[in-house]
């Protein structure tokens, strides 16, 4: 069975804008956080897609990429957030509220 | 097997070679030595942490070796300089790192700027009892991120350098342990910059899609010999690149982070951010946009000026109505970055020309500036709002006028190098017949002036009746070697402006 090409950039697509409007509407600092995260691997999905449309491995690579400054970033992210909850009760951004943007 | 002996002339000829030997990819090291100069400096200060542990005096010298650190990459870049000046640019790394007079142009002010944010903070940790080590140790490995950018080749290196430069400066925001502003500036900045980051990268996705290569020149060869069938993927990667950018050079409307986190984070932090992230993000946008997408002019063109447009008027307008002053400073810096667009939106040679040298002018001020604030800071960084800067002309003299000083740069007087480097990006945004967005650019720069008036006069002429609003800090001599330096270098720019105009003439990109 083979799928076309654009049905897996289409599902990548949902899943970016999943995440983004995750980003964007949670509350929750841990859940913006996946919504993150999840942002980045539907990009990955992209890339591999390309990088068999294209019969090039530099998308794949890339992929790796990702995938390692993705884990960089959830050690800081997961750090910062542990951080400011150990002095506060719960984990939402309403309660970030010191600074008026 | 070939093909790859082809670029190495030198290695014997492939009848010697055993068959399974790979030919190793040429790498010019003088090319990245800047930045793995700053990256090993900063391993050797987490070293000495660990051993501190035991040897307390050893934390002392960190401060030392960071500042080695910056001036042996110094030395460094100086020595590439003088290769590209006399063999003129070249690429390393397989294409992936660029060497050329815009890289070092940059680096050279990234370079200028961690030295400064090492100065300024010297005082600063020390008042508020904080761990030098670690802030020396994450600001050289941010600044190791924003030389990576400033040369980044490819759009690999280029997210690669923008999460180095990003990851250090999320912690460096939320460093002021014990106060919660500080941590929520960290975390505000931690979750637009991932986010960006990951609307970045999905552009870089799209333009791989389209072109099959994320090197820059690949790209632009590409799009020099094919004529593509369907660009709108490529038209979608374009327009997310713009925004994953524009976050981080904090252009409206991806500029909400940037008044929290400016006055949340430590304010020595601040002021290299305001100074480092923006000459890096700028790097990365020119070339991405120059280098890489030159042919796609007429399509980015618009998205540009809408941007520098939205920019210049949204930070000099939410500027005035701040009772803050880092606040207040924060929207400025994002209407130094309108003024900075308009250079980019030009998009000739000229137009990058002038842009670097507002970058070299800004990076100058604005850490000037945030250095005055630092000092002025109470213990516990607070003492940030207009009503604690009243009277300061009699409390303190020297470290006000300097403030005017260099409150008089922002707004673009003559004689600083504010006003050089304002007058360069109209020059030519006029010489590409962009007259709509110089006269806003104008209008906006008067709005602007009335910002840095207004602090002025809180500084100069307050009641006498006033209470005394604090005691007078003392400015340590780390805090006013930097604030000389900044001095120095905005009025000798501004008074003969072609010690600055001249290098950022020649500091183009070079193919």
């Amino acid at each position: 069975m083979s799928v076309d090409t654009q049905y897996y950039l289409i599902v990548a697509a949902i899943l970016f804008t999943v995440g983004a409007t995750g980003v964007l509407v949670r509350r929750n600092a841990l859940v913006m956080f996946m919504c993150v995260e999840l942002m980045l691997n539907a990009v990955n999905l992209t890339f591999v897609t390309f990088a068999r449309a294209l019969d090039d491995i530099g998308g794949q690579v890339f992929v790796f990429f990702v995938l390692v400054v993705a884990a960089a970033e959830v050690v800081v992210g997961l750090a910062i957030i542990v951080a400011i909850f150990r002095k506060r009760q719960g984990a939402t951004a309403d309660d970030l509220n010191l600074l008026k943007g | 097997m070939m093909f790859l002996l082809a670029q190495a002339p030198i290695s014997p000829p492939p009848t010697e070679l055993p068959p399974e030997s790979i030919a190793t990819p040429n790498v010019e090291f003088a090319g990245i030595a800047p930045e793995v100069m700053l990256g090993v400096a900063a391993l050797v200060i987490v070293a000495l942490l660990a051993l501190s542990q035991r040897w307390p005096r050893l934390s002392a010298a960190t401060f030392w070796i960071a500042l080695g650190g910056v001036g042996a990459a110094t030395v460094l870049l100086a020595g590439a300089w003088s290769d590209v000046t006399t063999f003129g640019a070249y690429e390393t790394l397989s294409g992936m790192v660029a060497v050329d007079g815009f890289a070092l142009f940059l680096k050279a002010l990234v370079l200028v700027a961690t030295a400064l944010g090492l100065l300024v903070a010297q005082g600063y940790l020390r008042r508020e009892d904080l761990d030098a080590g670690a802030y020396h140790a994450l600001l050289l490995l941010s600044a190791s991120g924003m030389l990576m950018m400033a040369s980044a080749n490819d759009l690999i290196v280029v997210f690669l350098a923008l999460e180095v430069l990003s990851i250090a400066l999320y912690v460096l925001a939320a460093f002021h342990r014990g106060k919660a502003e500080s941590e929520e500036a960290g975390i505000k900045y931690f979750v637009l910059g991932a986010f960006s980051s990951a609307v970045f990268l999905y552009g870089v996705a799209f333009v791989y899609g389209a072109t099959g290569t994320t090197a820059l020149t690949g790209i632009a060869q590409h799009l020099a010999t094919t004529t593509l069938i369907d660009n709108s993927g490529l038209l979608v990667g374009i327009s997310l690149l713009l925004v994953g950018l524009g976050f981080k050079v904090a252009a409206v409307p991806f500029h909400m982070w940037t008044p929290d986190v400016y006055e949340g984070a430590p304010t020595p932090v601040t002021a290299f951010m305001a100074a480092g992230a923006k000459v890096a993000g700028f790097a990365a946008l020119l070339r991405v946009l120059q280098s890489g997408l030159g042919l796609y002019r007429v399509d980015w063109e618009p998205l540009v000026f809408a941007l520098a447009a939205a920019t210049l008027v949204v930070g000099s307008v939410l500027a005035i109505v701040q009772t803050n002053v880092k606040r207040m400073l924060a929207y400025s810096s994002i209407s130094h970055a309108g003024f900075i667009l308009v250079g980019v939106q030009a998009g000739t040679d000229d137009g990058v020309a002038a842009s670097l040298a507002y970058l070299f002018a800004y990076t100058f001020i604005v850490l000037g500036t945030f250095a005055v604030v630092t000092v002025l800071a109470q213990r516990g960084d607070t003492g940030h709002e207009l009503s604690d800067y009243r009277g300061l002309a009699r409390r303190q003299p020297f470290v006000a006028a300097a403030f005017a000083f260099f409150l008089l740069a922002q707004a673009g007087i003559p004689l600083t190098s504010g006003f050089v480097a304002k007058l360069a990006v109209f020059r030519a945004g006029v010489n590409d017949e962009q007259y709509a967005l110089v006269i806003l650019a104008v209008l906006v720069a008067v709005v602007a002036a009335f910002v840095y008036l207004r602090l002025l006069v809180v500084t100069y002429l307050s009641d006498e009746d006033e209470p005394e609003a604090s005691t007078s800090a003392r400015v340590d001599l780390a805090s006013k070697t930097a604030l000389l330096t900044c001095a120095a270098f905005t009025l000798a720019v501004g008074v003969v402006p072609n010690l600055l105009l001249h290098y950022a003439d020649r500091a183009n990109l070079l193919f």
